[in-house]
């Protein structure tokens, strides 16, 4: 299956090149990272060692990781389609408020309902959520052409306050002293995998999407159209694509995605609504998305990475006293490389093209002298 | 007297050798061309004259002095000086701040633009080359602009002036107002070496031509030389000006234009009013200075311009704004003038560009599934049928040549066997050998037994119009404005119509 994913579109030397790219990028910033920590009088070595215990050290901790890794991997392989449309949505942050609110209040109103038919019914609150956040930026664009950038941030606060002014106002839990709604029934919870741990369904849920997402984009007409729209909206208006819909489609998914993972927050971890639940899941999952070079597959693998680093800093600040913003340098670093990337892949092409157009010349010259020695 | 003396030059580009022992000898006072197919390596050695590449091997004198120009600004000390062609003027800014940009002022560190811009005044006066130094670039069409490079140079008090393809970017009434103005500085002394491969407008200025191929020089000749000798010397064959026609009664009309307009980016009405008819095997050509309304009478016949009023059919069914998508299927193919911009997804992969009018239909895919093997198998006989030169079909069609990527483009419409053709400019920014495939390509089509399509051509180069077309029509300012058979065709008439005059049909 994997195999026979891309292979209508890149060959699979490409993708080995842009995936090493994306590990020395990991690499570079754990590199630098670690001559910030030299810098603080303390071992980079022992750091480490205590991020890749915290992350990976027992089965608990691995679990916290892939528990976290799984709305990165969510809201990251959204944003992988909407960026190959080139619309450039910043929102997931408000996108997963107004998707975890969705699908609390499914728990909170139809709770009651068996989970085979709640849970589904959470999931689809939540993507429609997102997708209708995220719809209102599409919109604005497709339509009006307004910045999808600036609309998408600043729908991110009126998702983050408007959820707040519910639980402290309309859906606030009667019976508790601080801004939160009530908590949901059993059934409408997201199964536990692996008892003892927090590791829920949505961890399935997440790589599923992500695998379904990548078939989209390169085995689809729907991801042939997303990758020709954000290639060259001309060409692909002169190829007969409708460029407004598929703009709007691949906005659809990426806030439908963002909007799961809050379902995953609320529906899977916290039970109900709390302030502050994403805490940034939605500005890392541009990380995860970057990371993976828009590959939705990839961000299994960058969601993982990332999650590991913000599970595994807690234990380097209690076991080698690093402070856990060094691990926020290190993500922040990470882009860096991600974006520096592109640099190298530019420079890649352009040596390539020079390279065919050096080989035909030299062709079109070895054909023409065979010519003039036949005639002779 | 010469005034500058390239002796053996050769430049090397890893394996390529651009120039390979070149000798070049430019006098006092003369419009000097260099003529030679794409990458014949003409431009290569002006760039070693004018200091950005140093020769491999090889001298040069100026004025009668050894050399070493090793820096544009070298050169422009020397009185060397080149326009590109790509302008490098700094949009934002006023014509004065790019003509004294990098330049050091007597009031330094202040610009002193008062004083420049009365000395631009004074220069432009004196050379015919009407530009406000207060204006900014984003202001001036691709004709002042180019007035402003020249300026530039003069400014810096260049007396040898290198312009690479200068009259690309220009119309032609353009093209003729900067000759003109490079002849009358020849008058006042100034040399200016010209880069070309448009054989009317080298034979009809430069006073002597030297003939490049694969690096070397063919000959220098005087400018009086025939121009199929010149396209000889260039390609190193006979040229085929004429191409083989067989005569044919067209059949049924397939196209067809009632009193269409449509207006263009800008707000105009850039189609006014035109109606033409084009039948099944036969070839409609549509001359015209460039910017007259022929791409946006195109873009309107494909669905991507508003037609504001008038009615189009094409086989029999109106296709008056409808969907790009709609009128592929009813049976356009569309070659769009611009390749890069329209025509390609150039990081996308051959194969897919193959696809892109047909992605999502049988058989390259099946309830919305792509169908690789499908995909594979189109590419293959596409590249093999239209001998498309690629790396691989899975490679982007970035990293294909100019004359490839077209091939493309071409590929993809022919291959879908439309019943209509629209050929905007097909061989634009093409070199000979190309440019002879691609007019061959369109007269099968006209001619083949089994497509006999109906093809309109639209080409700015007036001999293209007259080598293919059974019907020739002139576009002005937006107007079919002329009509002529093209057995009967008087090229004198039709360059007049281009004008807009009025002519008698």
């Amino acid at each position: 299956m994997l195999a026979k994913l891309g292979k209508t579109a890149q060959p699979w030397r490409d993708w080995l090149v842009q995936f090493g790219m994306a590990l020395l990028a990991v690499a570079l910033a754990l590199l630098v990272g670690a001559v910030i920590i030299l810098l603080m009088g303390e071992s980079p070595v022992a750091a480490y060692r205590a991020i890749l215990y915290g992350a990976f050290g027992n089965i608990n901790n691995l679990s916290e990781t892939v528990v976290k890794a799984a709305p990165l991997v969510l809201a990251g392989a959204g944003l992988a389609i909407a960026y190959r449309a080139n619309m450039w949505n910043i929102g997931a942050e408000g996108q997963i408020y107004v998707g975890g609110m969705a699908a609390i209040c499914v728990g909170l109103y139809l709770g009651d309902l068996p989970a085979v038919i709640v849970l589904p019914l959470a999931a689809l609150a939540g993507f429609i959520g997102g997708a209708l956040w995220a719809g209102i930026a599409g919109i604005l664009k497709v339509r009006l052409g307004i910045d999808e950038v600036i609309n998408t941030i600043m729908l991110n606060y009126i998702a983050a306050l408007g959820v707040n002014w519910l639980i402290h106002g309309p859906l606030k839990d009667p019976a508790a002293g601080f801004p939160r709604t009530a908590m949901i029934p059993i059934n409408a919870q997201l199964p536990i995998l692996i008892p003892r741990t927090r590791l829920h369904l949505g961890v399935v849920m997440a790589i599923v999407l992500a695998v379904l997402l990548q078939w989209i984009l390169w085995r689809t007409s729907l991801g042939y159209r997303i990758r020709a729209v954000g290639q060259n909206k001309t060409a692909a208006r002169y190829g007969g694509i409708n460029v407004g819909r598929t703009m709007m489609i691949a906005m659809l998914i990426s806030g439908g995605m963002a909007g799961l993972a809050g379902m995953n927050q609320t529906n899977g971890l916290h039970f109900r609504m709390l302030q502050d639940i994403s805490g940034g899941i939605g500005f890392t999952a541009i990380a995860v998305a970057l990371l993976a070079g828009n590959q939705p597959i990839a961000t299994l693998l960058s969601g993982f990475i990332l999650a590991a680093l913000d599970v595994g800093a807690n234990a380097m600040q209690i076991r080698a006293h690093v402070p856990i913003e060094v691990v926020k340098i290190i993500q922040g670093l990470v882009i860096l490389f991600v974006v520096g990337r592109e640099y190298f892949n530019r420079r890649i092409l352009a040596r390539r093209r020079s390279l065919a157009e050096r080989q035909e010349h030299e062709e079109k010259r070895r054909a023409e002298t065979a010519g003039l020695e036949s005639a002779s | 007297m010469s005034v500058v003396k390239m002796t053996g030059i050769v430049k090397r580009f890893g394996a390529v050798l651009a120039n390979d022992h070149v000798d070049l000898e430019l006098e006092a006072g003369e419009i000097h061309a260099l003529l030679g197919e794409n990458g014949a390596g003409k431009t290569t050695l002006m760039n070693v004259l004018s200091g950005l590449y140093a020769p491999d091997e090889g001298e040069i004198t100026v004025n009668g002095q050894r050399c070493h120009i090793d820096s544009p600004r070298k050169a422009l000390a020397l009185g060397i000086g080149m326009v590109h062609q790509h302008f490098m003027l700094a949009a934002p800014l006023t014509v004065a701040e790019n003509i004294v940009l990098g330049m050091k002022t007597s009031r330094s560190p202040l610009l002193g633009l008062a004083d420049a811009e009365a000395r631009i005044r004074q220069l432009s006066e004196k050379y015919h080359l009407q530009v406000d130094p207060k204006a900014y670039i984003w202001q001036l069409s691709a004709g002042e602009r180019q007035r402003v490079e020249i300026l530039k140079l003069l400014y810096r008090e260049a007396n040898i002036l290198i312009l690479d393809e200068p009259t690309a970017v220009l119309t032609p009434g353009e093209a003729g107002e900067m000759y003109q103005v490079l002849w009358e500085m020849t008058k006042q002394g100034h040399t200016v070496v010209l880069i070309s491969h448009k054989l009317e407008e080298v034979t009809a200025w430069a006073s002597r031509i030297t003939v490049l191929r694969d690096g070397r020089v063919v000959d220098t000749v005087k400018g009086n030389v025939g121009r199929p000798e010149l396209a000889r010397m260039m390609v190193g064959r006979e040229v085929l000006f004429q191409y083989e026609r067989t005569a044919q009664t067209p059949g049924e009309v397939v196209l067809s234009l009632q009193h269409v307009s449509a207006r263009g980016a800008k707000g105009t009405l850039a189609v006014q009013d035109v109606s033409l008819d084009v039948r099944r095997g036969e070839i409609v050509g549509i001359a015209g200075v460039a910017g007259n309304g022929q791409s946006e009478l195109t873009d309107a016949i494909a669905g991507l311009l508003h037609v504001e009023s008038g009615r189009i059919t094409l086989a029999g069914r109106d296709i008056t704004n409808s969907t790009p998508d709609s009128i592929t299927r009813q049976g356009l193919g569309y070659v769009p003038e611009d390749r890069q911009e329209t025509g390609l997804l150039l990081e996308m992969s051959v194969a897919e560009n193959l696809i892109l009018k047909e992605h999502d239909r049988a058989p390259f895919a099946r309830r919305s599934t792509l169908n690789a093997p499908a995909i594979r198998e189109n590419a293959e006989q596409l590249v093999q049928a239209y001998g498309i030169r690629v790396p691989a079909i899975t490679a982007p069609v970035d990293y294909l040549s100019g004359g490839n990527q077209q091939k493309v483009v071409l590929a993809r419409e022919f291959g879908l066997e439309p019943q209509l053709m629209v050929a905007a400019q097909p061989t634009r920014g093409l070199d000979v050998g190309a440019t002879e495939s691609v007019r061959k390509l369109l007269l099968e089509g006209r001619q083949s037994q089994r497509s006999q399509m109906a093809i309109l051509l639209i080409s700015t180069e007036l001999e293209e119009i007259l080598g293919l077309s059974d019907r020739i029509l002139v576009m002005f300012g937006g107007r079919i404005v002329y009509e002529v058979d093209a057995a009967r065709a008087d090229p004198e008439a039709i360059g007049l119509a281009m004008a807009g005059e009025d002519v008698i049909c």
